[in-house]
C-alpha cells in the first residue's frame, strides 16, 4: 500500500511506475475533477497501482482535456477503487504506523450478492519482497528524439542513455526538450560499453538492494567515470554502486510539496517526492558529498561526488505530477558532459 | 536576527469596503513577530476597534490618520529605524510611496523593511508592471495606459468592445468595470480619472477564469507558493465579490504547476521580499493566461490564503522582513517542520462575501469588477456540497439553504443573489451548459450546485431515514431545512441522528494533510469522517466557548472582534480552557492562537450545539460576539446548556419590548411612547395619536435594517409598504421619534446587579442618525451635570432591576434635562472597545471576569478626564454606486476611527482626518435646506467666512447669506439649467460641500441627492448633518494642521 498527498496529478501518479504494485491513497477528498486527458499526458501506457482510495469521485469532470471519467478509466483497466473512506483518518493511521500492507475487499453484504465465481480471495501482496523493474522497465531499446539539433546548440551531440527502472515519461521529455537524444534501455542493460555522453538512472519502484544487476553495471559506470545522474531509485542505486547504503524510512516522502535544500548553495526548493527507500551518507566515502537534505526530517534527498561527474536527487527534477523549479538540474547534469 | 531597536508598523485605518478586518489579523501578526524579536514596535493606526491597537502588541501606538503628514510627524518624534508598509492594507502602501517621494525614510534613515520601494512601486503603476512582466516574456491583458479620456477611446478603438478599464494606486478595484460602448466608457473613464491619475483599458476576457496564488519569497530568494485558489465566478467579477475556493478545482496538475512556475518567476523578478498575491486570468478552453495583477503586500486574499492552509502569512512575511530565511523558520502548526513548505490541503475551503446593499438607498445589486461586499465568511468541509451548504448559512442572510427564498431568478445577471438565482433556475430544471453559458461559472461548480438543489427537491418525498438524514448532512443540509422539508422539528431531527449516531467528526487542519501531527487545535466539523480526532489531553476543570460575531457587516465587525478576542485571552489567563467558534477568515479570533482551541464553524444552533457536546462540560460565553450570538441566548438556554453571564431570564426581560416596557414603568423611567402593531392600519392610526415624525423598525434586528423615521402618514404608508415582507413575521414598532433630543450611550459591567464601572458617551449628531453612523464623544461635553446624573441614577436601577452580571449598553435620548431609555443591550455593544481605550480600563477583561465570579471593585476615573476621545465613522459610499449619501436612522458606515486630542476639537479633526477628510482651503459650497437649518448654521458661516473661505451656495442659501451681509456667489441648481451651476464647481474643485436637508422634504432632494453624489464620486469631502458641521467649523476656527498633538495613547491614558 502506498499512499499519496496533494489533490493533484492523479493522473501522473496513477501511471507513474514507481507506484507499481502500490494501493494508492489521495488525501484530497474530492478526485475526479479533470477528468482523464489522453494517452499523450500520461507518464506511462497504463494505470501502474493495484488500487486507487478515495474520499469523495466526482463523476462530472470538468476540463477541456478531458476524455473520460477516472472511474470509466480504472473500470477499463480493470483496477479496483474505493469511494467514502475517510482517507483523512487512513493517513493518519498510516502516519502512526508506518507503511503498511493492505487489501480492498467487498464487505460480506457485497460478496453475498456476486456469484461466488466472480469473487476469489486474493492474498496479499507485498511489492518490496521482490524485483520489480522487470514489471516496469521496457523490454527493448527505443530512441527518443533526433539529437544534435542546430536551433539547440547548448547541447549539441549529446547522447545520453536512461535506464529504464520504470522511467516516468516525463524524464525522457525533459530531456528531449533540452535537445538531446535519449536512447531508453532495460534495467538490466549495461551502458557501460556503449559509447554514450552519460547515462541517467531513473526512478522506480521497490528495494533498490533488489536492483543488483543495475547496480553492478552502474558500478562500471563509475569505474570509467562516465557522467551519471540518478534520479529517487537511480539515486539510491548510484549510492549502493559507490559502496553505500540505503535504508528503509519510517514515513516514505510521498507527495508535491516536499521542502529540501541545496546544501552547496543554500537555497531550497520544493519538490515532488515517492520514495520510501534512502541513503545514509555516513556510508559514503569522503568523495561524495551531501547535495541535498530535506527540510522537515533532516534525510539526505541528493548526492554527488566531490570530483567526478555523478550526482543524483531523490526527488523528481521532472515533475509531472508537482513543482517544477527542480528542472534546472537536468541542466547541470547536461552541462557536465 | 537583525540590529533594529525600534519599527514603525502603519496599519489600514478604519474599515470601509475593500479594506477591512484582514488588515487587523495581518498587523497583529507583524507585532507578534517584532515582540519575539525583541523590537520595540511603534503603531500608527486610528482604528480603535482593533486588537493590534490593545496594549500588549505594540510598545507604543499612535491613533492618529496614516497619512504621509502624521506619519512623518511620528517619525519625526519617534525615530524608528525601521518601517513596515506591507501590513496596513492600500493605506498604509500609499502612505509608505508617497512618503519615500518625499525623502522622509532617506532624510530621517528609517529603512524600509521587506519588499523595496522600487518593487512596491512597479506592482502598483499598471504601465511599468506590464514593461517588466514583458521582460520576462510573461502575458498580461491586452491594452494600454490612458491618462486623459481620448487616449482611452484611442486604446479601444484598437481593441473591440467590450473593454474592461481598471485603475492603479487603489483598493477593492475602485474605478473599474466592463464596458460596452463608446458612450459607456467616456462617461466612467471620467469618474476614473477623478480619483487615480491614470487607467489601463484592457481586453475583456470574458468568462476565463480566475485564479490566485499567495507566494512568498525571502531575500536570498527562496520562494514558495503557500496556497492557490479559484474563483466560481469568472474574470470580471472582483475576487472580493467571488464566492472562492481553495485550493483551486478545475486545474490539472500541469496548469496548477505552470501557473505556480510563473508566480515565482514574477516574484523573483520585481524582488519581492515577504508576501504577495498573483492573480491570473485562465482561459477555461487552452492554457492560455494573463496576469492580471500582483499584490506586494499583504491583501484580504492572503488573509483568506492564512485561515484556509494555517499558514501564518503575515506573520512569515514580517520574519522575512526583519532579515529571516524561509529555511530557519519553522512551521507554526507542527512546530517542527519548516516554514519553507507548501501547506497540503485534505480539505476543501469555500469563501462567500456578504453584501448589505439594502442598507444603502439607490445602490444597485449587480457585481462586477468593483468591489462592494462588506464582509465574507469561510466553511472548511471534505465535499463542495457540504462546504459550500456551510458557507450560506455563515452568512446570517436568513438563507437556510438553497432554494425556498423567494429570490427573483428572472436575471441571470451578476448581483448578490446570484448563487441563488442559478439553484432556483436548476429547480426549474436548467441545465449545467445554458447556465455555464449566460454566467461563465465552470460546469464542475454548476453540476455539484444541481447535485445539492436535486436533492433538496427530492426531500419533499422523502420520510425521516437513515439514509436520507445521513446522505442530506454529507450534502451539506442543516437540520433546520431537513425538518422543514420532512415536516418535522429540528429537535426531533437532532434526537434522530443522535440516537442513529449520525454525528459529524472533528477533524484538524494541519497544513500538512495529516502527514505531521498538528501542535495546535485548529478545527473543523464534516460528514465526511469515520472518526472525530484527539483534540487534546489537557485536562481543565474549566472550559468556556466564546462564540465569535460571524462575517463583518455593516453594523457588526472588527469591534467585537475585539471583544471576543479580550475575552478569550481574559479567560485563558484565569485558567480556564477556552474554545473560540467563528467563520470569518478576516478576524484575528479565528488565529488558531487566540484560544486553545479554534472550531473555524458555523454560529447557528446546530453547529454550536455539536460542538458544546462534544466539548463536554463547557460553558458557553454570548455576551462578546454582538447580535450573532446573542440571538442564540434563548435557544441555547431552552436546551438548558450552561451560560455564563446575566441570566437567561432577565435577557430575555430586556431584549422583549414588551416586558422591558413594564419593566423600565415599573421603575419610573420614561422611553418614547411605542406600540407594536401588526398591520399598516393600526400604525397608522397609532402615529396619528402620538404625533409625526414616528421612527418605524422590525423587531429583533441590529442596525435597523427596514428602519425609517416617517413625518407624515403618507410617508408612514410609503415606508411600511418597503417593509411588508418583514412586518407580517415580525411585526412593526412604531415610536415618537423625538426630534432635536441628544443621544447618549452608556457602556458598563454590571456584577450581580451591582453597577462596576461604566463610560458615558454622547453623539454629536441629534437622534434621526444611527448610533454606529454618529460622531460619539467620551467624556461628553455638552452635556448638563443633571442629565449627566440622571443618566446614572436609570442606570443603576436598571443594572440593579435586571441584576445584570456582565457587560451592558444603555442608549439614551436627552432634550431639556428629561431622559427617555431607547435601547438596552445586555451584551458588549460596539463601543466596549471606545471605551475601554478611551478610559483606560478595560471593560470586556472585567465583564470576563465577572462572568467568572471574580469580585472586582474599585473607583473608575471615566467622566472626568483632561482629553477627549472621538471615534468619527468611515463610510465607503464611493464603492456602492449609486448610494445616497445622507446619514439616516439605517446605518450605512463601514467602519470607524478614534482620536485623542486635548480637547473635542483637537480630537474631532484628528478623528475626520483619519476617515479621509482634507482641510479645506479656499473654497467651500453651501446647501442648506429650510429655514430653521439656515438660521441654526448662522453662526457657523459666518465664521467660515471670517476664516476667509470663499463661499458658494445655491439660490435661497445664497439669498438668506446676502440678507446676512455674507459674501457669496450663486451657482445655479442643477434643475435650473443655467451655469455656473452646481455641478461646474463641483468638477473645478471644491474643497468641501456642506448639503443640510429638511427633514421629511421631498422638495429639492433630486438636486440634493445629485450634489451628494456627486462630492462623494468626486472625491470632495461632504458633511450632511448639522451639528456635525457646526462642530467641523468650531475646529477649523480653533485648530491648524500644526495644533493637532503627536501624543501617543499612554501619553494619554497612563492606567
Amino acid at each position: 500500500m502506498g499512499k499519496l498527498i496533494l489533490s493533484d496529478g492523479t493522473v501522473e501518479s496513477l501511471t507513474d511506475p514507481s507506484y507499481f504494485g502500490q494501493i494508492l491513497v489521495l488525501t484530497y477528498p474530492l478526485q475526479g475533477n479533470y477528468g482523464v486527458p489522453e494517452r499523450k499526458f500520461w507518464e506511462s501506457d497504463k494505470i501502474q497501482v493495484k488500487g486507487l482510495i478515495v474520499q469523495n469521485y466526482i463523476d462530472n469532470p470538468s476540463h477541456f482535456e478531458s476524455k473520460k471519467t477516472l472511474g470509466g478509466w480504472l473500470k477499463e483497466e480493470g483496477i479496483p477503487a474505493l469511494s467514502g473512506i475517510d482517507t483523512r483518518q487512513l493517513t493518519i493511521k498510516l502516519r502512526e504506523h508506518g507503511v503498511m500492507l493492505g487489501r480492498i475487499e467487498l464487505s460480506s453484504k457485497n460478496k453475498q450478492s456476486l456469484q461466488s465465481s466472480d469473487f476469489k480471495e486474493l492474498s496479499i501482496y507485498d511489492p518490496n519482497t521482490e524485483n520489480l523493474l522487470p514489471y516496469v522497465s521496457c523490454k527493448e531499446i527505443k530512441v527518443y528524439g533526433t539529437g544534435p539539433s542546430t536551433s539547440l546548440r547548448i547541447n549539441k551531440k549529446k547522447n545520453i542513455v536512461l535506464i529504464d527502472c520504470g522511467a516516468k515519461e516525463n524524464i525522457v521529455g525533459s530531456l528531449v526538450r533540452r535537445g538531446v537524444k535519449v536512447t531508453c534501455v532495460p534495467w538490466d542493460f549495461d551502458p557501460a560499453t556503449a559509447g554514450f555522453d552519460g547515462v541517467l538512472i531513473s526512478n522506480g519502484p521497490g528495494d533498490p538492494k533488489k536492483a543488483d544487476k543495475t547496480i553492478a553495471n552502474v558500478r562500471k559506470l563509475l569505474e570509467k567515470n562516465i557522467p551519471t545522474f540518478g534520479i529517487c531509485l537511480g539515486s539510491q542505486i548510484l549510492a549502493l554502486a559507490a559502496g553505500g547504503e540505503t535504508y528503509k524510512l519510517k514515513f516514505g516522502h510521498r507527495g508535491q510539496n516536499q521542502p529540501v535544500m541545496d546544501k552547496t548553495s543554500g537555497r531550497a526548493i520544493i519538490t515532488s517526492q515517492n520514495h520510501g527507500f534512502a541513503v545514509d551518507m555516513k556510508s559514503l566515502s569522503k568523495d561524495w558529498e551531501e547535495w541535498f537534505v530535506n527540510l522537515n526530517d533532516g534525510t539526505n534527498e541528493g548526492i554527488r561526488h566531490k570530483s567526478k561527474p555523478f550526482m543524483a536527487m531523490q526527488f523528481h527534477p521532472e515533475a509531472s505530477p508537482g513543482p517544477v523549479d527542480a528542472g534546472y538540474l537536468f541542466d547541470k547534469f547536461l552541462s557536465q558532459i | 536576527m537583525s540590529n533594529l531597536q525600534k519599527v514603525l508598523v502603519l496599519g489600514s485605518g478604519a474599515l470601509k469596503i475593500g479594506e477591512a478586518g484582514e488588515f487587523d489579523y495581518s498587523g497583529s501578526q507583524a507585532l507578534k513577530a517584532l515582540k519575539e524579536e525583541g523590537i520595540e514596535a511603534v503603531l500608527i493606526n486610528p482604528n480603535i476597534a482593533t486588537i493590534q491597537t490593545s496594549k500588549d502588541l505594540a510598545k507604543k501606538i499612535y491613533f492618529l490618520p496614516v497619512t504621509p503628514y502624521f506619519v512623518e510627524k511620528v517619525i519625526e518624534k519617534e525615530k524608528p529605524d525601521g518601517i513596515f508598509l506591507s501590513f496596513g492594507g492600500q493605506t498604509a502602501l500609499n502612505c509608505g510611496l508617497a512618503l519615500d517621494r518625499l525623502g522622509v525614510f532617506k532624510k530621517h534613515k528609517v529603512k524600509v523593511l521587506g519588499s523595496p520601494v522600487r518593487s512596491i512601486e512597479v506592482t502598483e503603476d499598471r504601465e511599468l508592471f506590464a514593461k517588466e512582466l514583458a521582460k520576462i516574456g510573461v502575458k498580461v491583458p491586452k491594452g494600454g495606459f490612458a491618462k486623459t479620456v481620448d487616449q482611452a477611446l484611442k486604446i479601444a478603438g484598437k481593441l473591440s468592445f467590450p473593454v474592461l478599464i481598471r485603475s492603479g494606486f487603489s483598493l477593492g478595484g475602485l474605478g473599474s468595470g466592463v464596458i460596452n460602448n463608446k458612450k459607456e466608457l467616456i462617461k466612467m473613464v471620467t469618474i476614473a480619472l477623478n480619483q487615480a491619475p491614470q487607467i489601463a483599458v484592457e481586453e475583456y476576457l470574458k468568462h476565463w477564469k480566475e485564479i490566485e496564488y499567495e507566494v512568498v519569497r525571502d531575500a536570498s530568494g527562496n520562494k514558495i507558493t503557500v496556497c492557490n485558489m479559484e474563483n466560481l465566478d469568472p474574470l470580471g467579477i472582483h475576487t472580493g465579490e467571488s464566492i472562492v475556493v481553495a485550493p483551486s478545482q478545475t486545474m490539472n496538475n500541469y496548469q496548477y504547476h505552470f501557473l505556480r512556475k510563473i508566480s515565482l518567476q514574477v516574484i523573483e523578478h520585481l524582488g519581492i521580499v515577504g508576501e504577495c498575491n498573483i492573480q491570473f486570468a485562465l482561459n477555461p478552453k487552452n492554457n492560455d493566461y494573463r496576469v492580471i495583477e500582483v499584490n506586494a503586500r499583504l491583501s484580504r486574499s492572503s488573509a483568506l490564503a492564512s485561515k484556509a492552509t494555517g499558514y501564518s502569512l503575515a506573520y512569515i512575511a514580517a520574519k522575512i522582513g526583519l532579515g529571516y530565511n524561509l529555511p530557519d523558520l519553522k512551521n507554526s502548526v507542527t512546530l517542527s517542520t519548516s516554514a519553507f513548505f507548501e501547506p497540503a490541503l485534505d480539505y476543501i475551503v469555500v469563501k462567500i462575501p456578504r453584501w448589505d446593499l439594502q442598507k444603502f438607498v439607490g445602490a444597485h445589486s449587480q457585481i462586477g469588477s468593483e468591489m462592494k461586499s462588506v464582509g465574507e465568511v469561510m466553511a472548511i468541509g471534505r465535499s463542495f456540497p457540504e462546504t459550500l451548504q456551510k458557507a450560506i448559512r455563515m452568512l446570517e442572510m436568513g438563507q437556510d439553504g438553497l432554494l425556498g427564498n423567494g429570490i427573483d431568478d428572472t436575471k441571470l445577471l451578476p448581483t448578490t443573489e446570484r448563487l441563488f438565482v442559478v439553484a432556483q433556475r436548476f429547480a426549474k430544471g436548467a441545465t449545467v451548459e445554458s447556465i455555464y453559458k449566460t454566467t461563465g461559472i465552470d460546469p464542475w461548480f454548476l453540476h455539484q450546485i444541481k447535485e445539492i438543489v436535486e436533492f433538496e427537491k427530492s426531500l419533499q418525498s422523502s420520510a425521516v431515514s437513515y439514509q436520507t438524514v445521513s446522505e442530506a448532512k454529507k450534502l451539506g443540509f442543516s437540520d433546520k431545512l431537513l425538518a422543514k422539508a420532512l415536516k418535522t422539528t429540528e429537535e426531533k431531527i437532532r434526537t434522530f441522528r443522535k440516537k442513529n449516531k449520525i454525528l459529524p467528526k472533528v477533524k484538524h487542519l494541519d497544513t500538512l494533510a495529516g502527514e505531521f501531527p498538528a501542535k495546535t487545535n485548529y478545527l473543523y466539523l464534516t460528514y465526511h469522517g469515520e472518526e472525530s480526532e484527539v483534540i487534546s489531553d489537557k485536562c481543565t476543570i474549566h472550559s468556556a466557548l466564546v462564540l465569535g460575531s460571524g462575517p463583518y457587516r455593516i453594523g457588526s465587525s472588527v469591534e467585537f472582534d475585539w471583544c471576543c478576542v479580550t475575552a478569550a485571552k481574559t479567560l485563558r489567563e484565569k485558567g480556564v480552557e477556552t474554545v473560540i467558534i467563528n467563520c470569518n477568515p478576516e478576524t484575528v479570533s479565528t488565529d488558531y492562537d487566540s484560544a486553545d482551541k479554534l472550531y473555524f464553524e458555523e454560529l447557528t444552533f446546530e453547529r454550536v450545539s455539536d460542538i458544546y457536546e462534544i466539548e463536554q462540560g463547557t460553558s458557553l460565553v454570548l455576551g462578546f460576539g454582538g447580535q450573532v450570538p446573542n440571538n442564540l441566548a434563548m435557544p441555547m438556554f431552552r436546551a438548558g446548556y450552561k451560560i455564563l453571564g446575566t441570566s437567561l431570564e432577565n435577557i430575555d426581560r430586556a431584549e422583549d419590548r414588551n416586558k422591558f416596557s413594564k419593566l423600565l414603568d415599573t421603575l419610573g423611567i420614561e422611553q418614547p411612547a411605542w406600540q407594536s402593531l401588526k398591520n399598516a392600519d393600526e400604525a397608522v392610526k397609532f402615529a396619528n395619536t402620538i404625533g409625526y415624525p414616528v421612527l418605524i423598525r422590525p423587531s429583533y434586528v441590529l442596525s435597523g435594517s427596514a428602519m425609517n423615521v416617517a413625518y407624515s402618514s403618507r410617508d408612514l404608508k410609503k415606508h411600511l409598504k418597503s417593509a411588508s415582507d418583514i412586518s407580517s413575521v415580525h411585526p412593526v414598532v412604531i415610536s415618537k421619534f423625538v426630534e432635536g433630543a441628544k443621544e447618549i450611550e452608556i457602556d458598563g459591567v454590571g456584577q450581580k446587579g451591582k453597577l462596576v464601572i461604566y463610560a458615558i458617551s454622547e453623539h454629536v449628531e441629534n437622534a434621526g442618525v444611527h448610533s454606529g453612523d454618529a460622531t460619539i464623544v467620551l467624556p461628553p461635553k455638552t452635556l448638563y451635570l443633571e442629565t449627566l446624573k440622571r443618566i446614572k441614577d436609570c442606570t443603576k436601577k436598571i443594572v440593579a432591576e435586571l441584576s445584570i452580571n456582565g457587560p451592558f449598553n444603555i442608549q439614551y435620548l436627552a432634550k431639556d434635562n428629561q431622559i427617555l431609555v431607547i435601547e438596552l443591550n445586555l451584551r458588549a455593544s460596539r463601543s466596549f472597545p471606545f471605551v475601554s481605550k478611551v478610559t483606560g480600563f478595560n471593560f470586556v477583561e472585567m465583564a470576563t471576569k465577572v462572568m467568572l465570579r471574580e469580585k472586582l471593585s474599585g473607583d473608575f476615573k471615566t467622566l472626568d478626564l483632561d482629553y477627549v476621545g472621538v471615534k468619527a465613522p468611515q463610510f465607503s459610499f464611493s464603492r456602492i454606486k449609486g448610494a445616497d449619501p445622507k446619514l439616516r436612522v439605517e446605518m450605512s458606515s463601514t467602519g470607524e476611527v478614534a482620536c485623542f486630542g486635548a480637547d473635542l476639537q483637537e480630537a474631532y479633526l484628528k478623528a475626520l482626518l483619519a476617515v479621509g477628510f482634507k482641510m479645506p482651503k479656499k473654497s467651500i459650497f453651501l446647501s442648506i435646506g429650510g429655514d430653521k437649518n439656515k438660521l441654526d448654521l448662522l453662526v457657523s458661516i459666518k465664521q467660515l467666512a471670517k476664516l476667509g473661505f470663499k463661499i458658494y451656495a445655491t439660490e435661497h442659501t445664497s439669498d438668506f447669506l446676502k440678507d446676512e451681509d455674507i459674501k457669496n456667489t450663486r451657482l445655479y441648481k442643477i434643475s435650473e439649467k443655467k451655469h455656473p451651476s452646481v455641478l461646474d464647481l463641483l468638477k473645478n474643485g471644491m474643497d468641501l460641500v456642506i448639503n443640510i436637508s429638511q427633514p421629511g422634504s421631498e422638495k429639492g432632494e433630486t438636486d440634493g441627492y445629485i450634489i451628494r453624489r456627486e462630492c462623494i464620486d468626486l472625491g470632495i469631502p461632504l458633511v450632511t448633518n448639522l451639528q456635525a458641521a457646526e462642530l467641523l467649523v468650531s475646529s477649523l476656527a480653533s485648530k491648524k494642521m500644526e495644533d493637532l498633538q503627536i501624543k501617543s495613547w499612554d501619553e494619554y491614558v497612563d492606567n
